[in-house]
């Protein structure tokens, strides 16, 4: 255990101004070892590994790679140094070609002239170690998140002398690709690589890791090994309460009417949606299952007139549409979270207030003001029910966190009392306990009366929540499932197999 | 820290302290060094003096300010103002005498209109980059400028016209109204509508807007037009107040005191929140400016050396980095 | 990256702007008679090398994602510092050093200012048209003719080429720029960490470019361009006056836009600006050899070209992205927040 330490950081500790981010942390990675770095946000996770990046300075503690000490002061002295890091957003260049975002920085010369041809020799034959086949003079816009992920992981290994930080780099990639990294990251632990992995996805870190460091308000928990620790030890580590099993699989009582809320009919997008025909009752929660990609967020896009359908029926209450826009959509009551909150959901510069009257004062219209008193009455309503966690409703949005400015967005959508909410990834990328409350809420929207249609890629979330599951396959309706059905495993084997199994789930549906 | 520091600390991070600072700075200058700066007189029952004087001059600027603060609020900007002036001007005035003059007036207003409705179009349903969209307006609206004077500087004696940028009412220049009510239609505009909420959310975050049901396009439509009326209004005080159409001097360089008018308002480049007021101000000290180093005998060649520097030095009190430099090395010289 | 001739929606726009050049030049010859002529030809360069230099200059900035409007400026301040300097009977080399230098420390300066403290191109440039073209009123308002015996000749200079037509020092000069700038931008690790900023400024930062160094150069660079130019245009008037050229930055943008330099950076050629400028020049021959029409129609048509080519732009984009987004369907999806991205626009 003690020969093979690539990485030790000892006694580690960093205060911001208010806050103690990391006291007393001691992480440790080994030679040809997948490490995960668990915590909620907050935790310290961020931090630790912008320390160690040299992104902040520590206050106290050493930092030792290969027994030597270093302190990097930049993201480059520590590249420099052999730590490598791939960050969740991909930071390459699109405009340039896949060789130069391989090589920028370090290009290869011949007589003080770029050599073009090595510099893509080298490349081809750098991602063929990854099982790469790319034409590398392409530009890397041309080529999926995946893939430009990968890229950036091969200009990352390729720089490092043995440690790869992997910060949430699977958020935006579907099942297939995230094994298809997984098969590199074996490749690459087995070649003697030390891997620290960030990922919000439990099942990953049971999938890919060999060991856990928990970190909690800053503090070390401690670090085991993967296949000792159960998962719900591992997550009542990370929130620091007993965790049982049973809460996720509480099962949401039955509320729903009979009145239907929002029913589409062979609602269709060519290239995105094939043709979906689902309803929604009064009261109810539908899931929309399948892979990143099987249409699930694109169908949502159509409900909510983001996209324009192509053909097929859109029925919100008694009225039917064949087109449809946000603003419309909003007036005919119906909610829409997005996926990217930070791109499509908070407008940062604003305050937690105007955030949450903006899309009530969208559907009121420009000239149909709301007065500033009733504003902040309805943000303190909103604040106070969801328990949103800030000094001030005049704060700005990008000061709260991740589950808070989540919250926020609800609370728009709520103030504008829809009757229909549509939820794509409710709860991506904030901590376990904002997680649970948000899901609490969702049940408690329902039982009020609203109908809601949620999108997640952790199943469990969604059997959790939904009285139905619809599930897509390759932009494709394949089956629907309700009741006790409703298991991580039949939806799986729905989505593997597809739409040969529609008729054996019994079907609530129109 | 004490309550009475945090205020300090807390006024000196509005925005709207820096231009007033700046306005006060240079009338506090002139208050040494001009003699006479201060003085009013009535004569004909109008007001005269070197303040009427500003207010009076500044007013084009502060319409063109007012527009274009709203176009930078949404991360825009537009540079074809000082065109879109001068073909105001040049079609108010090749009408007059053939057309009534209200007539005359709607029309020069009409055009503002279509020209930043043009740029609007170009911008907010192309997807033009609102620099690149309105550098074609600026290029060609000289050119169009000089088919409606044929490529003459046309001239006018018309009083009832000269009025709107040389009168005088109540005893002030009739211009100030004008400006007066350009800022309080646009201010009511912000504050008792939406639009306020709309801008500043379209221009921090295009994205989750539209998702919340904002309809970004017509909002930029709405600001380009917004811009493009003031700068017709603008053109008819120019033009009213020389008597004159020149559709190569028109207006020329005035996006340039527009934008920086807004800038030193404390309106930032990269959008978001606006401040109308801080424009108005920051038109005034422009202004302010130009006339102190008039009256102390400097060349008027050499103003905009000093417009250069002041922008400068405006910009980097504006600048977090700046401020950020700066505090360390205090901190440093406390330490130490 | 071999040179290959296939059409792609890189080279489209430079393409479109060659094509565009060669109706042009069609059209003058089929309308006007000796409009079809080597010296005709050669003229468009004699008349516009100053601005080739400019452009060119220029065009780094916008690869970057930034612009430098005091380009003008500096031409007109150089032109007035020349003529005053020889005035006082300066030696015509240590001029040009001289005026050399002023462009380097100049952009140099805005570059720091940009960079160092997160300042708006936009502004920091504006300032310093302003300044330089005030700076110039503090040496003289008059225009001063320049009677340098080494500057009337290098002005008078003719180098040969098909017979007696002939092309000017200055064309050279031009085209070494520009020779050298298409070097720089595809061979060194300079040129291409300059359109990696113009790509993303973020990611150029984080692949450990030295980002803040290249902000400053290419601001240099336009700087020293500005007062090459500056140089060339004094050779070509023979007299330094502050008023020259006002506006000139916005054609030197223009030619940056015909010429498929993509305004919101990272893409283009660097042979780009000089076919631009070209194609503006033809229309003011056109315009001019017509005769009756007056000169403010070549700012129309110029005007009128620039909308064309920056709606090309533009289409070119959109098309990017859906294509990108339709690749994404049919093969493995990008997230959906990633393709609704704010659309980059031209």
């Amino acid at each position: 255990m003690n020969g093979n330490v690539l990485l030790k950081m000892d006694d580690v500790s960093k205060t911001f101004p208010g806050v103690k981010a990391l006291s007393g942390v001691n992480f440790t990675l080994r030679k040809g070892e997948v490490h995960a770095l668990m915590g909620e946000n907050g935790a310290g996770k961020s931090t630790l590994i912008k320390v160690l990046t040299g992104v902040h300075a520590m206050d106290k503690g050493v930092v030792k790679l290969n027994g030597r000490l270093i302190t990097a002061k930049s993201p480059q002295e520590a590249q420099m140094l052999g730590i490598s890091t791939v960050y969740q957003e991909i930071n390459l260049c699109p405009n340039l070609s896949v060789a130069e975002n391989l090589y920028i920085g370090r290009v290869p010369k011949r007589r003080g002239s770029i050599d073009w041809k090595r510099m893509n020799e080298d490349s081809e034959r750098l991602l063929k170690r990854l099982n790469l086949n790319l034409d590398v003079k392409q530009p890397l816009s041309d080529f999926s998140v995946a893939i430009q992920q990968m890229v950036a992981i091969a200009r990352a290994v390729d720089m490092s002398s043995g440690v790869l930080i992997l910060d949430e780099p699977t958020s935006s990639l579907d099942n297939q690709e995230v094994q298809q990294l997984f098969d590199v990251m074996r490749k690459l632990r087995d070649e003697g690589m030390g891997i620290v992995f960030v990922t919000h996805f439990l099942d990953q870190v049971y999938d890919i890791t060999d060991r856990i460091t928990i970190l909690r308000n800053g503090a070390l928990v401690g670090e085991y090994e993967t296949s000792k620790l159960s998962k719900s030890s591992l997550v009542s580590n990370m929130i620091g309460r007993e965790w049982r099993e049973e809460d996720e699989h509480r099962k949401k009582e039955q509320s729903y009417t009979s009145e239907v809320t929002m029913s589409t009919q062979a609602l269709t997008r060519a290239g995105s949606v094939k043709p979906v025909s689902l309803s929604v009752k009064k009261g109810e929660v539908v899931g929309l299952a399948g892979l990143l990609g099987s249409g699930r967020s694109e169908f949502a896009n159509l409900i909510f007139g983001i996209d324009q359908s192509d053909s097929g029926i859109l029925t919100l209450g008694s009225e039917t549409f064949q087109s449809m826009n946000p603003k419309k959509a909003i007036r005919k009551g119906v909610g829409f979270c997005p996926e990217d909150r930070k791109v499509a959901g908070i407008v940062g510069e604003l305050t937690i207030r105007e955030n949450i009257v903006l899309a009530l004062q969208a559907k009121k219209g420009i000239f149909n003001y709301i007065p500033l008193k009733k504003q902040q009455e309805i943000a303190r309503k909103f604040i106070e029910l969801l328990r949103i966690k800030t000094p001030s409703m005049e704060q700005r949005i990008d000061n709260l966190s991740g589950g808070n400015q989540q919250k926020v967005i609800l609370a728009r959508w709520l103030a504008t009392e829809p009757s229909l909410l549509i939820l794509d990834e409710p709860t991506r990328g904030i901590d376990v306990g904002s997680k649970g409350e948000i899901r609490k809420l969702i049940l408690d929207l329902a039982k009020s009366g609203l109908s809601i249609l949620i999108i997640s890629s952790e199943l469990q979330e969604m059997i959790e929540c939904a009285d139905r599951i619809v599930v897509l396959r390759d932009r494709m309706q394949v089956g629907e499932i309700s009741g006790d059905h409703m298991t991580e495993t039949n939806i799986m084997k729905m989505i593997a197999e597809g739409g040969g199994s529609h008729e054996q789930y019994s079907q609530t549906g129109s | 820290m004490s309550s009475i520091r945090k205020r300090a600390a807390s006024i000196m991070h509005t925005k709207i302290i820096w231009p007033i600072t700046a306005l006060a700075a240079i009338l506090l200058f002139n208050l040494f060094f001009v003699p006479g700066f201060f003085n009013i007189e009535i004569k004909n029952g109008h007001l005269f003096g070197s303040l009427i004087d500003i207010l009076n001059r500044a007013a084009p600027i502060m319409v063109i300010a007012i527009g274009m603060t709203l176009v930078i609020a949404k991360e825009g900007i537009d540079i074809s103002v000082g065109s879109v002036l001068a073909i105001a001007g040049a079609v108010a005035i090749s009408l007059l005498g053939v057309v009534p003059l209200w007539l005359a007036i709607v029309a020069a207003l009409i055009v503002g209109v279509l020209c930043g409705l043009w740029n609007g179009l170009l911008i907010a349903y192309l997807g033009i980059q609102p620099m690149v969209g309105t550098l074609i307006l600026m290029t060609v609206g000289r050119g169009i400028a000089q088919l409606i004077t044929e490529g003459k500087v046309l001239t006018t004696d018309d009083k009832a016209f000269g009025f709107i940028g040389k009168g005088f009412f109540l005893g002030l220049p009739f211009s100030i109204f004008i400006a007066a009510f350009v800022f309080l239609f646009v201010l009511y505009l912000k504050k008792r509508t939406a639009l306020g909420l709309f801008l500043e959310a379209t221009g921090t975050n295009k994205i989750s807007s539209e998702y919340a049901g904002v309809e970004p396009r017509k909002i930029y439509l709405f600001v380009y037009i917004v811009c493009g009326l003031c700068a017709a209004i603008a053109g008819l005080l120019v033009s009213s107040n020389i008597s004159s159409a020149d559709a190569n001097n028109a207006g020329l360089w005035i996006e340039l005191d527009a934008i920086l008018a807004v800038v030193i308002g404390g309106t930032s480049m990269r959008g978001g929140r606006f401040f109308l007021a801080g424009t108005v101000i920051g038109a005034l000290f422009i202004q302010s400016l130009t006339t102190t180093i008039y009256s102390m005998g400097v060349p008027p060649e050499r103003i905009m050396v000093v417009k250069a520097i002041v922008v400068i030095v405006v910009s980097l009190m504006q600048s977090d980095r700046f401020r950020r430099v700066f505090q360390q090395k205090n901190k440093q010289a406390v330490a130490g | 990256m071999k040179l290959n001739l296939r059409i792609n929606q890189n080279n489209i726009i430079i393409l479109s702007t060659l094509l565009l050049i060669i109706l042009l030049y069609g059209a003058g010859s089929v309308l006007y008679t000796g409009f079809f002529t080597w010296q005709v030809f050669f003229n468009l360069f004699i008349d516009n090398a100053y601005l080739i230099i400019v452009a060119t200059g220029l065009a780094f900035v916008i690869i970057t994602g930034g612009i430098d409007l005091s380009v003008a400026s500096v031409v007109a301040f150089v032109s007035v510092v020349s003529a005053a300097l020889l005035q006082e009977g300066m030696n015509a080399y240590a001029v040009m050093a001289i005026c050399l230098l002023i462009g380097i420390l100049f952009g140099a300066a805005q570059g720091y200012l940009i960079q160092r403290f997160d300042l708006h191109p936009w502004i920091v440039t504006l300032a310093g048209m302003f300044l330089a073209r005030g700076a110039s009123y503090f040496i003289t308002t008059q225009s001063i003719v320049i009677e340098n015996a080494t500057y009337t000749a290098i002005s008078k200079f003719k180098i040969n080429l098909v017979g007696s037509n002939f092309i000017s020092v200055s064309v050279v000069i031009a085209l070494a720029v520009v020779a050298i700038a298409i070097y720089v931008a595809k061979y060194t690790e300079f040129g291409r960490a300059v359109f990696a900023i113009g790509g993303s400024e973020r990611s150029a930062v984080l692949m450990g470019l030295p980002v803040p160094r290249i902000t400053v150069l290419v601001y240099t660079i336009s700087g020293f361009c500005s007062a090459l130019g500056g140089i060339v245009f004094t050779f070509y008037m023979l007299s330094g006056y502050n008023l020259h050229l006002m506006g000139m930055e916005m054609d030197a943008i223009a030619a940056c836009v015909i010429g498929g330099i993509l305004l919101t950076g990272g893409f283009g050629y660097l042979v780009g600006p000089l076919l631009g400028v070209i194609c503006s020049g033809i229309i003011q021959t056109i315009v001019m050899y017509q005769g009756t029409l007056s000169s403010w129609w070549t700012k129309i048509a110029v005007g009128f070209l620039l909308f064309l080519f920056i709606l090309l732009q533009r289409v070119i984009v959109i098309r990017r992205q859906r294509r990108r987004i339709i690749s994404h369907a049919a093969g493995k999806p990008a997230p959906n927040g990633g393709d609704r991205r704010a659309p980059a626009s031209v």
